[in-house]
């Protein structure tokens, strides 16, 4: 199983499969790319929208190809049908979200569920036909790279890599379109038409990702990658490094899996290799990963223990939890009976005078307090300079009374 | 065409039923979520219910509704729990971490049902996509007055009591709850200050929602439940501006469409001389939102025709000033 896994991995299992398996790479990093402008501009779920819109449009276009060529599953005639029903969709959205009092999310909605009912209607409709030649549609719904013909995969490769290019291309119009239209507007760039570049470039990712995932779960490939590669970074560039790589990987490694087992279909192989892809950004990303969040939500944590269960015993009423206890006896603060030695008293002073210059500073620059964000959680003379704190001090030993 | 009575209620009686009940169980909450802004939530929970269903049929070994129902909460709640994290985390748009998280929850159902062999008995994904509303039967009825015999009932196919249950509870909550409801939905800022949680409620309409998913999933199929949860709503927005007569409308409009298409894909094809049935939960997607596409345009007071008639109304006659 492993040895031939490794074999497909490694493009030695005939022409066919390494084309299918660079397909979907290609396609895996176009959904990357594209995903992260669509993700950007907030409109993650449109593509959602436009997946689902497209079943009506093939299943039309099997049915006039049924009637001009006598087979239904003529690759053109379907990715004109679906093309056109996506574009009709997103229309739809558009037009909803602008003339009614509907919100985008309710738009979304209504026209998912009504070109996907009028697409299932439509199948069950082609059921009925006797031509025999429906048996692949429903690999439209959840992929299937098993049946895939060569020139079809050829034909995914090809055009994934040109939107591949297309996007990396305008990468700096649509990332300003972005992160700020009215800017980009100001300076006399077409919003509307990088807009609709943007908007055409995923209806072609998705309408060429139909085949190979499926187009109940093709948004994936446009939302997972970009959302796991948003883990990593705030860079633009840097994301859709990231992002395309994820994709390219998830697809190439889901289509491998999905060699090994042709009855499952390919779009649910994929998809969960880039969860699993996602799951590994979540947890282990540098800064926004959940094991350095949770690290550093429990050093913040002893910090405060220490902090407060210090000053306690400057108050003269020692409050020490299990756990301040133990992390000041580990210190060398406290003796085993849980007084304080020496140095703990030395500490214990030092820590009161630290509390009285953070709350003097507070007192006098309260703006400034409050935007200093390790207030009053690291030591005074380790953030502030020396002038400030001086200054702090001389207010401190002379209190001031107020004027008026 | 000549339709025995037997044969009505046997078949197309109880379908009928089943359709409606869906769609008053996901057209009922649906007002609320449309109102918030949440109408993909419906979208969502129709997703993510797939593996916990499978898990619960696996591990029970029975197609019961219990550990089904179970199973497919227990899913609802860990996607909840996940959107949240990897929002909070991730700092992207909820739309964003929700579609991450049905998607791959969905893609593991379809995982399970296809590596376990649970497909087939009868659960597979075209059966989650579109349901089986066809199949429901109800063996025992031959004339009207069997519906309320002793014998009837105890034949009454399982889901039409699962969802008739639902429903009631849905009818149950919404009536109870009305008032906390309404102001959480439109100014949770004033529900809180007036003393109950709007997050509680907002969280107890989740709930609410997951379990109509969940009850009218395994009926009609994820693509009805989407349908159904926004279409009614929206539709009967467009007609008043009173929350009250809204979710009375939209479970006019939820019953009427249900109906409607049923009977178009059951019959239609018969009436035009052809000999076969169409997909009855697709069609009755198709029919609600033909009714929504009238009402947005037709509608007296929010339909884009009557606000342009309004518009050129104005126009013409002349401002008192």
């Amino acid at each position: 199983m492993l040895q031939e896994l490794f074999e497909i991995l490694t493009f030695q299992s005939g022409y066919n499969t390494n084309v299918v398996l660079l397909g979907a790479g290609l396609l895996g990093t176009a959904g990357g790319v594209v995903g992260v402008f669509s993700l950007l501009r907030k409109r993650a779920l449109i593509s959602d929208a436009i997946s689902h819109a497209t079943l009506p449009g093939i299943t039309l276009g099997f049915l006039v190809a049924l009637a001009l060529t006598g087979t239904g599953k003529s690759l053109p005639f379907l990715m004109i049908g679906s093309t056109l029903s996506g574009i009709l969709g997103v229309l739809l959205v558009q037009w909803i979200k602008d003339n009614t009092r509907l919100p985008e999310d309710s738009a979304i909605g209504t026209v998912l569920s009504s070109f996907f009912g009028l697409g299932v209607v439509l199948m069950s409709y082609i059921q009925t036909l006797k031509s025999g030649s429906q048996a692949g549609l429903e690999s439209y719904l959840l992929g299937s790279t098993a049946s895939m013909l060569q020139s079809e995969a050829e034909m995914i490769a090809t055009s994934a890599l040109v939107i591949t290019v297309l996007a990396v291309l305008f990468m700096k119009e649509f990332g300003l379109v972005c992160f700020d239209p009215d800017y980009a507007a100001s300076r006399g760039w077409a919003v509307s038409k990088i807009d609709l570049l943007m908007m055409a470039l995923l209806l072609a990712v998705v309408v060429i990702g139909l085949k190979t995932v499926g187009l109940i779960l093709i948004i994936a490939l446009v939302i997972i990658p970009p959302v796991a590669a948003r883990f990593w970074t705030d860079r633009l560039g840097i994301m859709v490094a990231i992002s395309a790589f994820t994709g390219g990987m998830s697809c190439y490694l889901g289509a491998a899996l999905s060699a090994l087992t042709p009855d499952l279909p390919s779009g649910a192989t994929i998809v969960l290799t880039a969860t699993a892809l996602f799951t590994l950004s979540l947890l282990f990303a540098p800064k926004r990963g959940v094991v350095a969040t949770t690290l550093r939500q429990f050093s913040f944590r002893l910090k405060i223990t220490r902090r407060r269960a210090l000053l306690s015993f400057d108050k003269g009423q020692p409050d020490l939890s299990l756990l301040a206890s133990f992390l000041l006896k580990r210190e060398g603060v406290l003796n085993n009976d849980l007084t304080l030695t020496k140095k703990g008293a030395r500490t214990v002073t030092s820590m009161s005078r630290d509390q009285a210059l953070w709350n003097q500073y507070l007192n006098d620059y309260p703006e400034e307090a409050f935007a200093q964000n390790r207030w009053s959680l690291a030591m005074i003379t380790d953030i502030l300079p020396r002038d400030l704190i001086k200054e702090l001090e001389m207010s401190i030993d002379n209190p001031q009374k107020e004027i008026g | 065409m000549d339709l025995p009575l037997a044969d009505f209620l046997q078949i197309d009686f109880p379908a009928l039923l089943v359709a409606s009940l869906a769609g008053l169980c996901c057209g009922l909450p649906g007002n609320f979520l449309v109102l918030r802004r949440q109408s993909l939530i419906g979208d969502a929970m129709s997703h993510v219910v797939l593996p916990g269903i499978v898990v619960g049929y696996l591990l029970s070994g029975t197609l019961d509704t219990l550990p089904m129902l179970l199973g497919a909460l227990g899913a609802a709640l860990i996607s909840a729990l996940l959107i949240e994290v990897i929002r909070r985390l991730g700092n992207v748009e909820p739309g964003a971490a929700m579609g991450v998280v049905f998607t791959s929850m969905f893609a593991l159902g379809v995982l399970i049902l296809e590596q376990t062999g649970a497909s087939g008995v009868h659960l597979d994904v075209e059966h989650a996509l579109y349901g089986n509303l066809e199949s429901t039967l109800w063996f025992g009825l031959n004339n009207w007055s069997d519906i309320l015999s002793t014998d009837g009932l105890a034949q009454m196919p399982g889901s039409i009591s699962r969802l008739g249950g639902v429903t009631l509870l849905v009818l149950l909550v919404i009536i109870l709850f009305f008032k906390e409801l309404k102001i959480s939905t439109f100014d949770p800022a004033m529900a809180t200050s007036l003393g109950f949680n709007a997050r509680y409620i907002s969280i107890g309409l989740i709930i609410i929602t997951a379990t109509s998913a969940v009850a009218a999933f395994d009926a009609v199929g994820s693509i009805l439940v989407i349908a159904m949860f926004i279409c009614p709503a929206a539709t009967a927005r467009m007609w008043t501006d009173k929350l009250s007569s809204q979710i009375i409308l939209s479970a006019f409009f939820a019953l009427l469409s249900s109906c409607l298409g049923y009977l178009i894909a059951a019959f239609g094809p018969f009436l035009l001389g052809a000999n076969y049935a169409l997909n009855a939960a697709g069609m009755i997607a198709v029919i609600a939102c033909l009714l929504q596409a009238f009402s947005m345009v037709f509608a007296p007071n929010h339909g884009t025709l009557g606000r342009f008639l309004k518009q050129r109304k104005a126009l013409q006659e002349p401002a008192d000033i």
